[in-house]
């Protein structure tokens, strides 16, 4: 059958699309692993570091709407640890540098947030 | 009953996935069973389209859905009756990316005196396309995990997918839409008896499998946060074939990947392979041309009729005493 | 008849079973009525198919060879790697149920196995169970079953219940084609014996006669010479077809109840009064003198056999090419199959029309032309003297004939043609017409009168869409192009639309057609009064 050229070709670019990710690896070498650096002395976060890996996002987006729009400026922690809510005054102090801290993962994972459409983003040396 | 145990069969996968990565079953859901899994769909699905290739198209049964090719002045339908195989190319392009043949669907109704009455009818359209572009957009968004650096047009469908920035994390369209057509395409089966009556386990399993996959999916982003840097390294360690299973990871997402690996392993063996076959369909992906250009059937039987000869040898005296003329006048 | 009133008829109860539908038991005693009767034994012993015997679908025991299960798996292993189309259909299937409204006979009859997709499923069942690996590991789970006699009765009573029309493979997403699963599944049921009268009847008849109703030369001749006569009282012009004429221009083929019944012969008459009109230069063949083609409800085997006879004949009488009449399934094997199984035609020359010096580039290849596609040119030629007030006491509608417009794509040519020589045409509802178009419930050999039931249900979608024209726009003349349909919608209009009768395309031509030298016609070709004119006083 004259078709039977067409079918495989079909199939192996099909799977060849499929295994992109394969080539990319072997191409590019193995990616290494994120490792964001923190300039600080402090032993933990506001909260424990597993927490915040997974749910910094949302702590952050509390603290916006706690503070704009209710006005209250004191976060209390789990550990009954009491810290002012502010970007740039509170996590920027131990994490300056968005580059080599917040980038880091983020650009790793393609996560594009939008703190940056209303804080200033820091000056850092490159 | 087969819908409940087709649902129960999915949640008990989950929860193999849940606990027998918590139990030690590490390496063996995270790094074992994905590649299985991977092995399992690449071979059965070139295996299959093969087999479908082995077996030749010994005709030309194009289904014509509109005017034909023949006098210059008719205008003929390019694309519901194709005359050149360019055309036949375009009509199965759309036939995968749009479901023409789908979305002609209506809905034959009795009513009262022997009546019937057809109404558009394009929800099952609608879901199916709903469903099927969602997934492909999801499927597209995790790459975000295999590939380092992430291509800038993964990052473009994530940002479009979450165009309203809703919630946060931002709220992917996609997400609800895939949940959604997914719950109608189950319900539907489940609310129409004739659909009931003609659905086998196999078009259950299929649904709820999907519906798991999708929504240990929605959890791990929205409510039970993963360590995604964690996840990613799993998934770039698969990819690289250098694979090790990162700490942190969460169980959920072992159910989620689990689910998933068992996805691979049933496609090719089930039904979803109409993904390849759509493809392949002789009565949609040929030309119309039948009588323009010889179709070759490469097993054509060396048949021979009745001949000619035969018949006048038997029907000779009939064919003189009614002044037919016979083969040698 | 059937027993059963309009009304009992048409109150349909489409409420499936509650039991699953994979546990078969069809009583053929209480079902009479829409099944048909088997194939005479010396039908088969003539045309050698296996097992011949007397038997009927109500016995218990249908007397199948010892090995019958065998059989018909390695039959259907066999045509798994012969046809693509096959597997591909068994393979791809969702059951998203798109197609089961499709069908004129789940239309008509609420039976949920006329679903296209469980009648696929039907035998998917059963290649799951033989052949795929989720089958043999799951059984039943998987939509496996064995092939027990049952399930093999279930066969015979619903493949011999599709008239593979193939309007669900125009809804179906995959374009999965029903009657390929039907032809194939037939083909199966063949391998043991199992087949109908009404189709192998014809087959035997056309293999040795040359055409299904077994007329044989002689009275070939008195058919078309009575219709001559009768054309020359309506007319007053004498035409004169040849039969078995070396040398002619072309070879035209027709379908043999256009020569032997009504209203099949008007038809017939309507061919006569063309071609004579042009003076093309033609023959008739008593050996080819079926265009039908029965095999193709029996086996492709049996197509290709039947079919030999056309293009042996064009070459034995040296004709440059071959027209066809109209017929529905006739078209479906000389579109779709006649070129591949028995080309190719390199003895005949492309078509082109004598009269106008178009050039058929469509039937290129297989050198034959649909008589719609030749009319249709010469009308737009401006070759034909017609007076379409002579159909003016007709009111005309259109079926589209299942096989010509999904097979095919003769969509425009009839209609054309049919505006071109009546008045008064009006369309039936948009789903109910070219590709979506309802079978007329009796083709694929299921136009018998022991069927008459299941015709009439099956038929009821079409005859529902003529009675809705016949309210609306007082329709009396549903025209076509097809042969059974000429039978069957006949049967089926004097059931469900009394008030409508049925004729071919070329009748209507016949009816409108001036001749040369003919008197003034005062009837139809039916010999009925034409409708009164202004000024025929005057003329």
């Amino acid at each position: 059958m004259r078709d039977r050229g067409l079918i495989l070709t079909g199939l192996t670019i099909f799977l060849a699309l499929l295994l992109a990710p394969v080539w990319q690896a072997a191409l590019r070498g193995s990616a290494r692993k994120p490792e964001p650096k923190i300039v600080t002395k402090a032993k933990q976060c506001v909260e424990p570091t597993a927490e915040m890996r997974r749910n910094h996002m949302q702590l952050l987006n509390t603290w916006r709407d706690t503070v704009v729009r209710r006005d209250q400026r004191t976060y209390l922690a789990a550990d009954g640890k009491t810290v002012t809510m502010s970007l740039s005054g509170t996590c920027m102090s131990c994490h300056p540098n968005k580059k080599e801290f917040c980038d880091a993962c983020h650009n790793y994972l393609a996560v594009n947030p939008y703190c940056w459409e209303c804080h200033i983003e820091p000056k850092e040396k490159s | 009953m087969r819908v409940v145990w087709s649902l129960l069969l999915v949640g008990a996968l989950a929860l193999v996935g849940f606990f027998g990565a918590q139990a030690g079953g590490q390496a063996l859901f995270g790094i074992v069973l994905p590649y299985l899994a991977m092995a399992v769909f690449l071979v059965g699905i070139a295996v299959r389209v093969v087999g479908w290739a082995r077996s030749p198209v010994p005709f030309r049964i194009t289904t014509t859905c509109g005017q034909e090719r023949s006098l210059a002045w008719i205008k003929a339908s390019p694309l519901d009756n194709p005359s050149t195989g360019l055309g036949a190319a375009a009509r199965v392009l759309l036939e995968v990316l749009t479901f023409r043949s789908l979305f002609r669907n209506n809905r034959s109704e009795l009513r009262d005196g022997g009546r019937f009455t057809v109404s558009a009818d394009k929800w099952l359209w609608a879901a199916a396309l709903a469903f099927h572009y969602s997934f492909l957009v999801v499927f597209l968004r995790h790459y975000r995990f295999f590939a380092e650096p992430v291509p800038a047009v993964v990052a473009w469908i994530q940002g479009l997918d979450g165009f309203f920035q809703v919630g946060l994390p931002v709220v992917y369209v996609t997400d609800i839409v895939l949940v959604v057509a997914l719950g109608y395409l189950l319900w539907r089966r489940l609310a129409d008896p004739r659909l009931r009556y003609i659905s086998l386990p196999a078009d259950y399993f299929p649904l709820a499998l999907l519906l798991g996959i999708a929504l240990s999916g929605v959890l791990l982003r929205y409510v039970s946060k993963a360590d995604v840097v964690a996840v990613k390294e799993l998934a770039i360690g698969l990819v690289s074939l250098h694979p090790t299973v990162p700490q942190g990871i969460d169980p959920l997402v072992f159910a989620h990947i689990f689910l998933v690996s068992v996805l691979l392993t049933y496609f090719p063996f089930s039904k979803l392979v109409h993904m390849a076959g759509v493809f392949l369909s002789p009565t949609r992906n040929l030309a119309n041309d039948n009588r323009m250009r010889r179709h070759i059937n490469p097993w054509n039987p060396p048949i021979v009729g009745h001949t000619y000869a035969e018949w006048e040898h038997e029907f000779h005296d009939k064919l003189v005493a009614s002044g037919i003329p016979l083969d040698e006048e | 008849m059937p027993e059963k009133t309009r009304d009992e008829l048409v109150r349909i109860d489409y409420t499936p079973p509650r039991r699953d539908w994979s546990d078969p038991a069809i009583d053929f005693e209480a079902r009479k009525g829409t099944w048909s009767y088997p194939a005479a034994a010396k039908n088969l012993r003539y045309l050698g198919f296996p097992n011949p015997r007397d038997w009927s679908p109500t016995d218990e025991d249908w007397q199948l060879p010892e090995n019958w299960q065998q059989v018909i798996h390695d039959g259907l292993a066999e045509r798994l790697t012969k046809y693509r189309s096959l597997k591909l259909f068994l393979d791809v299937c969702v059951r998203c149920g798109a197609c089961a409204d499709k069908c004129h006979f789940y239309l008509g009859s609420g039976d949920p196995k006329n679903m296209p997709v469980l009648r696929a499923e039907l035998l998917r069942s059963v290649y799951r169970n033989d052949f795929t690996t989720a089958g043999k590991i799951l059984g039943r789970v998987a939509g496996a079953r064995k092939l027990t006699p049952a399930v093999l009765k279930e066969w015979f009573y619903y493949f011999y219940q599709c008239t593979e029309c193939r309007r669900c493979s125009v809804f179906c997403p995959y374009g999965i084609d029903t009657a390929e699963i039907t032809m194939l599944a037939r083909e199966l049921l063949n391998l043991v014996g199992l087949n109908i009268n009404w189709v192998m009847e014809p087959v035997a008849n056309c293999d040795r006669t040359g055409n299904h109703l077994g007329i044989q030369p002689h009275t070939f001749k008195d058919n078309i010479e009575f219709l001559v006569d009768e054309l020359e009282e309506t007319t007053g012009v004498r035409v004169n077809p040849s039969i078995n004429r070396k040398g002619a221009e072309v070879l035209f083929i027709v379908p043999s109840a256009d020569f032997f019944a009504e209203p099949g012969i008007y038809t017939f008459m309507g061919y006569l009064l063309l071609l004579h009109s042009l003076g093309l230069d033609y023959t008739l063949s008593a050996y080819a003198s079926e265009g039908g083609n029965f095999g193709l409800f029996t086996s492709h085997d049996t197509i290709k056999r039947l079919n030999y006879k056309i293009y042996h004949e064009a070459k034995r009488l040296g004709v440059k090419w071959i027209l066809g009449g109209e017929c529905g399934h006739m078209w479906r094997v000389m579109h779709q199959y006649m070129d591949t199984m028995n080309g190719p035609a390199d003895f005949l020359e492309a078509p082109v029309s004598p009269f106008t010096g178009t050039a058929f580039t469509n039937a290129a290849s297989t050198k034959m032309v649909h008589i719609c596609e030749f009319t249709a040119d010469l009308i737009k030629h401006g070759k034909l003297n017609l007076d379409p007030t002579r159909n003016d006491h007709l009111r005309v509608t259109f079926h589209d004939s299942c096989n010509p417009a999904r097979a095919m794509g003769i969509l425009e040519e009839p209609r054309y043609v049919l505006r071109s020589v009546v008045n008064n045409f009006f369309e039936m509802p948009e789903n109910t017409i070219r590709e979506q178009t309802f079978c007329c419930g009796g083709g694929a050999g299921l136009g018998n009168d022991e069927n008459m039931e299941m015709r009439l249900r099956g038929g009821l979608p079409r005859a529902n869409a003529v009675r809705f024209v016949h309210e609306k726009h007082a329709v009396n003349r549903l025209a076509c192009i097809c042969a059974i349909d000429r039978a069957t919608l006949s049967t089926l209009m004097e059931y469900w639309v009394p008030e409508v009768d049925v004729s071919g395309v070329h009748e209507l031509v016949g009816n409108a057609l001036v001749l040369e030298g003919e008197k003034p016609r005062t009837t139809d070709l039916r010999g009925k009064p034409l409708a009164a004119r202004k000024g025929d006083a005057d003329a």
